[in-house]
């Protein structure tokens, strides 16, 4: 059994609930009076998805996928539009709910390791607490490693987060070898029965070579001491994130073998659509969600749920 | 890639040639293309449209000179409005009567405010001022520790209290800015949505307490389409006096500063390269114009290169791509001078054609250490006429570095590589700028 099973998914349901209604209101909207798939919906799809961060490529693909669909079913009213475009863009996910990082979690013989990565500031140190937090509920006992050593008062950042989630903390001076403290973290998670390790990582344009190299060595050194080490690489990307979020995600997997995603900030109005880009051309699984800066604000994804919340209120320019 | 796009303009113009004018209908083809740049680029599709709108405009019934191709022409054309857009009026913070001058900074979550308030207060420290900055973040876990370790890293005063409210905290730290004779005042403030009302209020609320001559809003360069949102939300609050775009030193064409430009009208002023808090520089429309373009950002480059190069130097190399006569020589001492220019991968980055570093394409220190050394087991005469290096020379220069000859071959060939890269550089380009800072004539 999984702890997806112990811990319940309530929160799921609220978090994207408010925005269930509205892909239908929107489509309603764009075809009311409309009786085909015409050119002009198309491009307002289209306008849409770009809107979203989806990118052009993807966006046209979405709109093009959606006129052989309609083709094929015979498209009637806006309700049948609505699930169209939908499973258009669903299509897009390979995966339909966040894969099963509970089930990661507790399937492999302890300490699980997991390393979080990406650029400066998307959210990796608050999602580590959360994740901490998510997992401690569940009774597992969770050590954090600060293999950040370079930015300023990292450490402290992450002692308040420890001290919220009720996780233990590995530290080291500013400055240190993350390697060494990735390696340290392992030890330590080892002799002392931790069940989850999670070790921040500095943020890092995914351009600078070296920093690349430094992760790739952290990744080495656990492997020295466990081979299937880390067992998750969650790649963390700010929903706010336009098209580089694909070169993002693709270096940051050419270096580490990044396994799945976090996507934050989604309480804002951004929506965070370059995932469908990056879930369909790199085949990354979106894990989590992170709806705000309290402790509780992670979500387990739901492609559907996204998909839904992805044609929500705001849209850019009204 | 500035290159590529006005080529491929070309293609779509072939039909063009001949014909004398744009029209209507021979341009839709490349706006069409351009619509696609700039999409890319992160612009918001909103103003990609308006922008197309007021290309089209500016564009119809323009002559198509002999000198040029349409794509070169319709390329300008774009350049020229999209500078435009990003350029206006960005004035300098002056001296505030009584002082201090205050400061206050504001934007999204993580989009590198603390990191910019310690910069700013380093170059205005720099421009003789003394600064004092606030930490009025009471919200993010450290917030306070990490302005304070960045003040002391720099050696400027940070005021903070632990416990105490953001708005106090602010009122408290200009007073003791008055009383201490510290001459600008930086408020940093915690990261907030826009969509979140109680943050919004207090920002507001710090602000009237404040009483700030400027604020600014941050803004990451990697942002994508709901930039404009949240650059109004900020703007319709507070009415901010200029944006710092963040996090420039990435592959991100930073579309958001075409869209935050069009938004609110607001001047970009500076723009943040780099984690350091020496990575702080001017804002340039020119270059963000380029860059969107996806020109690579050739003019840093080439004033980063003017930085280091000797006049004289620079001349006398001028001459020689001219001529296309690079010699290794040459090539020698380009490569300690791009060295002693910073992070490789940084300098490489701002070449046009190279956005992102291929994972191939890694800088590699010791390569260039390997470099020297081939280099430096030539002749003079080998160094100044490479095309004499045949077989047995390279033996001799592989023997000579502690080499194989495969390095020395693979040299050759990067050498050959880099003069016809020279040359293009060189050719004129499609708006009729030179290599300016190499000393070329414009
Ligand atoms: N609204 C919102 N803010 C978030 C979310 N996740 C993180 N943040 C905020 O984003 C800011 C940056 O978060 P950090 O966790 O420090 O980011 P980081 O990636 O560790 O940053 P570096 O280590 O500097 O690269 C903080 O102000 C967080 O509170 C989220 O899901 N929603
Ligand atoms: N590469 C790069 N990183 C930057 C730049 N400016 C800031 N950063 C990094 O971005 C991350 C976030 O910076 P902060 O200054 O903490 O951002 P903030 O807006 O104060 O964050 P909150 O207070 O949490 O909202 C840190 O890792 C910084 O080192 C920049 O110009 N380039
Ligand atoms: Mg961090
Ligand atoms: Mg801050």
């Amino acid at each position: 059994m999984g702890l997806s099973d112990l811990l319940g998914f309530s929160r799921l349901k609220t978090g994207l609930t408010r925005t269930r209604d509205n892909l239908t209101t929107q489509i309603s909207r764009m075809v009311k009076g409309k009786t085909t798939l015409d050119d002009a919906l198309l491009e307002e799809i289209e306008e849409m998805l770009i809107g979203a961060d989806a990118g052009i490529d993807t966006s046209v693909a979405i709109a093009g996928e959606m006129k052989r669909l309609a083709r094929e079913k015979r498209y009637v009213n806006d309700e049948e539009l609505n699930a169209l475009l939908r499973e258009a863009v669903l299509s897009h996910f390979k995966q339909q709910d966040y894969c099963g990082f509970d089930e990661v979690v507790s399937s492999i013989s302890k300490p699980v390791v997991v390393v979080v990565v990406g650029v400066n500031g998307v959210g990796k140190t608050t999602s580590i607490g959360k994740l901490a937090n998510r997992y401690r509920q569940a009774g597992k006992k969770v050590l954090i490693a600060a293999a950040d050593t370079f930015r300023a008062a990292a450490n402290e950042q992450l002692e308040v987060w420890a001290a919220r989630a009720g996780a233990g903390l590995l530290t080291q001076k500013p400055g240190a070898d993350p390697a060494a403290v990735a390696f340290d973290s392992y030890t330590s998670a080892r002799s002392s029965g931790v069940d989850l390790l999670i070790i921040d990582t500095a943020g890092r344009l995914h351009t600078r070579v070296n920093l690349m190299e430094e992760l790739r060595k952290i990744s080495r050194v656990l492997k020295k001491v466990d081979p299937s080490a880390p067992h998750e690489v969650l790649l963390v990307l700010d929903a706010s994130t336009g098209q580089n979020g694909l070169n993002q995600a693709k270096q940051f997997k050419a270096a580490v073998d990044v396994s799945g995603i976090i996507l934050t900030k989604l309480d804002g109005t951004a929506k965070g659509g370059i995932i469908l880009a990056i879930t369909s051309e790199l085949g990354l699984p979106v894990r989590f969600i992170g709806v705000g800066e309290g402790i509780d604000d992670l979500e387990p994804f739901s492609a559907e749920a996204y998909v839904e919340s992805l044609f929500g209120s705001e849209r850019a320019v009204e | 890639m500035f290159e590529e796009l006005s080529s491929k303009l070309d293609l779509v113009l072939k039909k063009l040639r001949g014909e004398g004018k744009l029209t209507e209908e021979n341009i839709t083809g490349s706006l069409r293309e351009i619509r696609r740049v700039l999409l890319n680029a992160d612009v918001n599709y909103k103003v990609t449209g308006e922008f197309i709108e007021s290309v089209r405009e500016r564009a119809l019934g323009r002559e198509v000179l002999q000198s040029i191709t349409p794509g070169q022409l319709i390329v300008k054309i774009i350049h020229d409005e999209l500078i435009g857009l990003l350029g206006g009026v960005s004035a300098e913070v002056g001296y505030a009567d009584p002082p201090p001058t205050v400061i206050l900074v504001a934007g999204l979550q993580g989009s590198g405010k603390t990191t910019f308030c310690a910069k700013y207060a380093r170059w205005m420290k720099q421009q003789g001022r003394h600064p004092l900055l606030i930490a009025a973040d009471v919200q993010r876990p450290a917030a306070i520790d990490q302005l304070e370790k960045l003040g002391k890293e720099i050696e400027i005063p940070v005021y903070l209290e632990r416990g105490a409210g953001a708005v106090s905290i602010t009122s408290k730290g200009i007073e003791h800015a008055r009383k201490n004779a510290r001459d600008i005042a930086i408020v940093d403030t915690a990261g907030r949505l826009h969509v979140d009302q109680e943050m919004m209020d207090e920002v507001a609320a710090i602000r009237d307490a404040a009483k700030p001559h400027e604020i600014l809003f941050v803004v990451d360069a990697m942002t994508g389409q709901d930039a404009v949102n949240t650059a109004r939300a900020f703007n319709d609050l507070l009415n901010f006096d200029g944006a710092v775009l963040t996090k420039m030193d990435g592959d991100a064409r930073g579309g958001a500063a075409l869209s935050l430009r069009a938004t609110v009208g607001k001047p970009i002023k500076f723009i943040g390269i780099g984690e350091k808090l020496d990575a702080l520089e001017r804002f340039h429309p020119d270059r963000m114009a380029s860059r969107i373009l996806g020109m690579g950002d050739v003019v840093t480059l080439v004033e980063k290169v003017q930085e280091q190069f000797d006049e004289k130097k620079a001349v006398k190399l001028e001459e020689k791509l001219r001529k296309s006569r690079l010699t290794l020589e040459d090539f020698l001492e380009q490569l300690q001078q791009i060295r002693s220019m910073g992070p490789l991968d940084q300098v490489m980055g701002m070449l046009p054609g190279m956005p992102k570093l291929p994972q191939g394409a890694a800088v590699d220190e010791k390569a260039l250490v390997r470099i020297e050394a081939i280099i430096r087991s030539m002749t003079p005469k080998e160094r100044n006429h490479p095309q004499i290096i045949n077989g047995s020379r390279r033996r001799r220069i592989a023997a000579g570095s502690g080499t194989t000859v495969q390095d020395v071959n693979r040299l050759m060939k990067q050498f050959d590589q880099m003069q016809k890269m020279m040359k293009t550089l060189t050719r004129k380009g499609p708006k009729g700028r030179r290599f300016r800072g190499l000393g070329l004539p414009s």
